[in-house]
């Protein structure tokens, strides 16, 4: 894992000296509510429905366990004893003071985090595959390109007020486990035709109410020039991004707008302009970079591994098919946390479990943990012969729902319980749904099967790329939800389309019951809901859920 | 004639608050001022406007709302759920109006 350097420690230790200096000065009466309020901001600080919400940043998703022991001390010590963990790969903490802010930061600098550019129109924590380093399917780490990129951004003065938020995403894998086609720019290692690894460089992707898919403006970017390409991309943004209308504002309505080949000359005539003839950085800079994310010194591992508890524990093997992945190294394993036990809300973690996982990290998993976007938490770096043990370790805190890809692994936004921008509860709907496929038999009959809902059009639910998304609408009052079919965050990903009407919140758990037992009987042998769907489209499933009504 | 009560949060802690017939700050909706037509609900919100200006509360704006036993209870579903917390439960709930008086 990435170290802070001196650098680091000092900004950091400067920045939550400032703000503990402008939360006195606004409790005094020195800065006004409007003055004060980008200053928090700023600090992830936000006013949310009930209280003050602190949004914590988790770059690219990776957690040391000293740094779970200080979110667990934090949930405990500060807010109501649990935390939630969200779409990008940060913490949000529901119930803080304002006047316990500083110190909230001052504990979380501590270990080397903090909470700045998770809110505000800047370049927000950089995303990534939550299998990096160890994905058996990997060209690359992508944790040392966002770490890169997270020294980059931080704080980067032509960048700091940007027409609105920016969001990047890194994968260095075949298979899409970041969403990165739904990002303002994603970036996916590939190799060249010699060999060499670069990106394939897509801009202008995102969610909310205008949903779009990021197109590729460059089939390969040689690594040495990633800062100048992002560079010259933010400058043509920052430039040319509108100001005047928050809901255009995004790089997406400017890549629309302009059009992708249009966009694609502009960034590499201001890229030629702008960078050097070497390198944007200096290697020695980027090896050192990379030394943080080196591969442990993996020990010999039990050959017999696992296997003969799959045969002698039902429970296990079910977790094991549905929440193990393959490891690059053999005889190891990558093990998901699902945060989606039945009838909870999707990655709500109490106090307790934080601390869990931290001493099972610690034992099994050399002290490292994962945050996915779709709010659970991996173990990276297991030994097959610790599986049984680490499952069981698990299942004592709640923590070992074996759903993971499955209906009840569902992503869903906080909503109007928690968010003041929400106009409907998602967590609610979230619940009945989990209740209602609570059999875990049935799960994994139906197989892998991406539901995520959003409270509102913000879509921070991710509504959009769930195979099957539900958005809440309010209408007069009532809240109603509309499905969309088709959606994915993968390679192939794509923008659901909407099945027709919005229903009432009490029908909407029996749609989609009614969804997934016309899917049923419509599969053929070894296909997913997203892929029955692809092949049969909308009909079947509009009449299956209207003609009858 | 349509009814308003003031809210807001309290600046340091946070936490939501509603204005009462005293000129106090309270948890519970039900212990709301409630104002009626244009005159009053401007009354209400210079109140809470000072409030603000002397740093007990936050961001105070008027909400529809209508008599329910008597007492003040929100027109908006946002409003509701803002006075009554969220509808789902994780962490132990922590009780309401325990402090009645909170400002």
């Amino acid at each position: 894992m990435y170290r802070y350097d001196s650098y680091d420690t000092q900004l950091v230790a400067e920045r939550v000296s400032q703000f503990r200096g402008q939360v006195a000065r606004r409790l005094d009466g020195s800065l006004s509510e409007d003055e004060f309020r980008p200053l928090r901001l700023l600090n992830g600080l936000y006013l949310q429905l009930h209280a003050y919400m602190l949004r914590v940043a988790i770059p690219y998703g990776t957690l040391s366990s000293d740094q779970m022991r200080m979110l667990a001390h934090i949930a405990r010590r500060y807010d109501k004893g649990y935390g939630h963990f969200t779409t990008r790969q940060n913490i949000q903490f529901n119930w803080t003071k304002l006047e316990d802010a500083p110190d909230i930061l001052m504990d979380l600098a501590k270990v080397e985090m903090h909470a700045i550019q998770t809110s505000g129109n800047t370049i927000r924590n950089t995303t990534a595959d939550p299998f990096a380093g160890v994905a058996a399917d990997e060209i690359e780490d992508p944790r040392i390109t966002c770490e890169i990129i997270r020294q980059w951004s931080t704080l980067h003065p032509e960048f700091s007020f940007l027409p609105r938020k920016f969001k990047i995403a890194v994968t260095g894998a075949r298979q899409d486990r970041a969403a990165v086609k739904v990002h303002d720019i994603g970036l996916a290692m590939r190799r060249n035709e010699t060999g060499d690894v670069g990106y394939e460089v897509m801009v202008g992707g995102g969610q909310g109410r205008t949903p779009m898919i990021a197109k590729t403006i460059r089939d390969f970017l040689p690594k040495e020039h990633l800062l100048s390409y992002l560079e010259a991309i933010l400058r043509v943004y920052n430039l040319a991004g509108r100001r005047d209308n928050k809901y255009k504002a995004r790089i997406k309505i400017l890549v629309h707008e302009t059009g992708v080949a249009s966009f694609r000359d502009q960034v590499e005539a201001e890229w030629l302009a702008l960078r050097g003839t070497g390198p944007d950085l200096d290697p020695a800079e980027v090896a050192r970079i990379a030394a943080f994310f080196e591969p442990p010194a993996y020990e010999p591992v039990d050959p017999t591994g696992y296997r003969a508890m799959l045969f002698e524990d039902r429970a296990f093997a079910d977790w094991v098919k549905a929440n193990v992945a393959p490891h690059k190294q053999t005889g190891y394993a990558i093990a998901s946390i699902s945060l989606k036990p039945e009838g909870e809300a999707p990655g709500d973690a109490t106090a307790d479990q934080m601390d869990a996982v931290a001493r099972l990290a610690d034992r099994f998993s050399l002290g490292e943990i994962r945050v996915t976007h779709e709010q659970n938490l991996v173990l990276p770096h297991l030994r097959e012969s610790d599986l049984y043990e680490l499952w069981q370790g698990l299942r004592a805190h709640g923590l070992a729902t074996a759903n993971i890809g499955l209906i009840g692994d569902i992503i869903a936004c906080p909503g109007l319980d928690y968010c003041g921008l929400a106009t409907t509860r998602s967590i609610p709907v979230a619940q009945r749904i989990s209740r209602l496929f609570a059999n875990l038999d049935r799960q994994h009959d139906i197989g892998e099967l991406r539901l995520k809902i959003s409270g509102c059009i913000n879509a921070c639910g991710h509504h959009h790329v769930g195979h099957i998304g539900i958005l809440g609408v309010d209408r007069k009052g009532e809240e109603y939800y509309q499905i969309t079919l088709g959606g994915r965050a993968d390679e192939d990903a794509a923008i659901g389309k909407i099945i027709g009407p919005a229903f009432a919140s009490e029908d909407v758990v029996d749609a989609v019951e009614t969804i997934v037992h016309t899917y049923l009987g419509l599969r053929r042998d070894g296909e997913r809901f997203v892929d029955t769907y692809e092949r049969v489209g909308r009909p079947p499933f509009k009449e299956a859920l209207y003609d009858a009504r | 004639m349509t009814q308003h009560i003031v809210t807001a949060n309290l600046l340091g802690k946070g936490q939501v608050v509603y204005l009462t017939w005293d000129g106090g700050w309270s948890e519970q909706v039900a212990e709301s001022f409630i104002g009626s037509g244009e005159e009053e609900n401007s009354w209400l919100l210079g109140i809470a406007t000072r409030a603000a200006e002397a740093r007990i509360v936050v961001d105070p704006y008027l909400i529809e709302v209508t008599e329910r036993n008597g007492a003040a209870w929100p027109v908006q579903h946002r409003e509701r759920i803002r006075a009554t917390g969220p509808t789902v439960a994780y962490a132990p709930p922590e009780p309401r109006g325990t402090l009645r008086r909170v400002a």
